[in-house]
């Protein structure tokens, strides 16, 4: 880092790499979005799943748990929750219609978020359709 | 000790509201803290995502209050000028922060369905997303601010002396600005959203955020130390050069498991693996300069600051990056309390401390002294540790959660389901909330401590 190592040298270390590797991010990108089709499922990207999605975000439920790991902490995984329930979105909407008002005296509990049968249906729906992106394999079981 | 251009003065503002802001996020991190041990505390009242949100977007908010606040400080005594309009920093600020108490109010007052509804969520839709909750009406606000924001430090640095730390921070400051606007992008496809995403997340915190740590940490270590202006900007610009070298590929390691293609397991894992190495720079850099100085600067605090960014930045990013940065391991910590320990002493170890860095340096000049009384520097030295020393049992007690975590949930040949075992490593919790505690007392001496009076230092 001394003498020999100037000013003008790390400059050129720090324009040059940054912009190389700038570029080669930016072809990166462009190589995963024409790969996606093979592994995000996006056949089963329906109308009712665009809409479980909105309402996923409407009602922040990555705010407490993890979708394909990403998320709060708080509650469990859902990337896999349709395999856990049995595969059934029956399943999956009675949960979300039965949470309590008031919460579970010292436990941690899911608000009543009042969904419609439609949003229901649509979020059920979005969680099978998250179940079948290939990540491969994760994740390591079934309780996610 | 005067201000050598009046309108760094500005920087005061900034710099208060950040530390309010700090404030509320860690009574909201206490918060949260007791929901992980004791569920129903305050539901339905406020759910665990909205103290979440509240905790999350406050540290962000204020975190761009203080990188503006160091902006408006440093870039007109870089450029040897002026700010270019001091009126423009005045009312950028009141915006920004009615808008910021605005969107966390609204996140308390209104459930955040409802909030998606009034603010017409339906129309643009950005909200629900981690870390980007705030309606789409507030992330057009803070794009306004913060154009606005670089449109003045711009014109002041480029009609003024271009320094490197001017150049690398304005170059931090613009990626910034350019990554939030995939915060505008939310496609239906769900390996879309979550790839885009990272572009915002991990490309500001792994990536442009680094060049503003850097810059702010070079400017403070040129004005503690007196050392000479060609070395610091040497090791700047290797630093930087390192940070995006490795910071830009490695956004890859958040590409392993969310339906992305196989290669970035390799491209992920080699890149992220280097990251620590910016990071462990730094650290040699702080030493390095400290070691060389020639001068003794009275405000020891800032100097004990500026030390703690490089090591705490280097551990939190570093070393507790580096634990889980691994395909292979990751295949088992992602999304556990591995992630949460990270998460909270790299946010602390290299973007809260060098905020607080240049707070402890430039505070005391804009309140017309070089450094505060020592009575008032130890009571700050008081807080450096407790709340560094918090930082670093709270990461440990997550980390041994996330051990735990792991292992019950993960590995063993019976894994149990996620709520049992979140009641087995409950005692990680609570211990991890006593640090918390340990943290607020640290954030209450340091507040303190810009009351302590004493005898002026010259």
């Amino acid at each position: 880092m001394k003498e020999r190592f100037t000013k003008g040298m790390a400059r050129n270390i720090y324009y040059g790499g940054s912009l190389f590797f700038f570029l080669a991010f930016i072809g990166l990108t462009v190589d995963t979005t024409n790969k996606l089709p093979k592994t995000d499922n996006r056949g089963e990207l329906t109308e009712t799943v665009a809409l479980g999605k909105k309402v996923w975000e409407d009602n922040n439920c990555v705010g407490c748990h993890t979708l394909l790991g990403e998320g709060a902490y708080f509650a469990p995984e859902l990337g896999n929750v349709y395999t856990r329930f049995g595969k059934s979105t029956e399943a999956i909407k009675a949960f979300i219609k039965s949470r309590p008002v008031n919460g579970i005296p010292g436990r941690r509990s899911m608000p009543q978020f009042n969904l419609t049968e439609e949003e229901l249906e649509g979020m059920a729906q979005f969680l099978k359709y998250a179940n079948g992106i290939d990540t491969h394999n994760w994740p390591p079981n079934i309780q996610g | 000790m005067e201000l050598k251009y009046e309108s760094q003065s500005v920087a005061k503002l900034y710099f208060m509201a950040a530390i309010g802001l700090f404030v509320g996020q860690i009574l909201f991190g206490v918060i949260l803290g007791l929901q992980y041990v004791i569920g129903d505390f305050l539901f339905p009242a406020i759910p665990f995502n909205v103290a979440r949100m509240v905790h999350t977007n406050l540290l962000i908010v204020w975190l761009l209050f203080g990188f503006m606040g160091a902006a408006y400080y440093l870039v007109p005594e870089e450029s040897q000028r002026e700010l270019y309009s001091k009126k423009l920093a005045k009312i950028l600020f009141w915006i920004f922060l009615v808008a910021g108490a605005v969107i966390v109010a609204s996140y308390l007052l209104v459930p955040y369905a409802r909030l998606a509804e009034i603010t017409g969520n339906d129309i643009l839709p950005t909200m629900g997303r981690e870390f980007l909750e705030q309606p789409t009406i507030g992330k057009i606000g803070i794009v306004i601010v913060v154009l606005g924001f670089l449109f003045n430090i711009g014109m002041t640095i480029l009609s003024g002396r271009k320094t490197v730390i001017n150049m690398v921070l304005l170059t931090g400051l613009v990626g910034l600005a350019v990554f939030f606007l995939f915060a505008f992008y939310v496609p239906d496809n769900l390996v879309l959203d979550k790839f885009f995403w990272w572009f915002v997340v991990h490309l500001w915190v792994e990536g442009v955020w680094e060049l503003i740590l850097a810059s702010l940490l070079a400017f403070v270590l040129i004005k503690v130390t007196g050392v000479d202006r060609e070395l610091i900007e040497k090791w700047l610009y290797i630093i930087v050069a390192m940070a995006l070298i490795t910071g830009i590929i490695g956004t890859g390691h958040h590409f392993f498991y969310i339906g992305t293609p196989g290669y970035w397991l390799w491209l992920g894992s080699i890149f992220s693996a280097l990251e620590p190495i910016p990071f462990f720079m730094l650290t040699l850099f702080a030493f390095n300069v400290i070691n060389k100085r020639r001068r003794d600067h009275p405000n020891k605090a800032a100097t004990l600051w500026a030390l703690g960014t490089a090591v705490m930045s280097f551990l939190g990013a570093g070393v507790w990056g580096f634990l889980h940065t691994l395909a292979p391991i990751n295949f088992y910590t992602h999304g556990t309390q591995i992630t949460a320990a990270h998460g909270h002493m790299a946010f602390y170890g290299a973007y809260v401390m060098v905020v607080l860095t240049i707070i402890s340096y430039a505070m005391p000049i804009m309140r017309g002294r070089k450094a505060n009384p020592m009575r008032a520097q130890v009571v700050e030295m008081w807080s450096f540790w407790l709340m560094t020393v918090g930082m670093v049992f709270i990461t440990l007690f997550l980390t041994g959660a996330g051990i735990l975590q792991v292992y019950l949930q993960r590995l063993t040949d019976t894994p149990l389901p996620f709520m049992v075992v979140q009641d087995k490593i409950a005692v990680f919790y609570w211990l991890r909330e006593a640090a918390g505690l340990v943290f607020l007392i640290g954030l209450i001496v340091y507040i303190i401590s810009f009351f302590v009076k004493g005898e002026e230092i010259e």
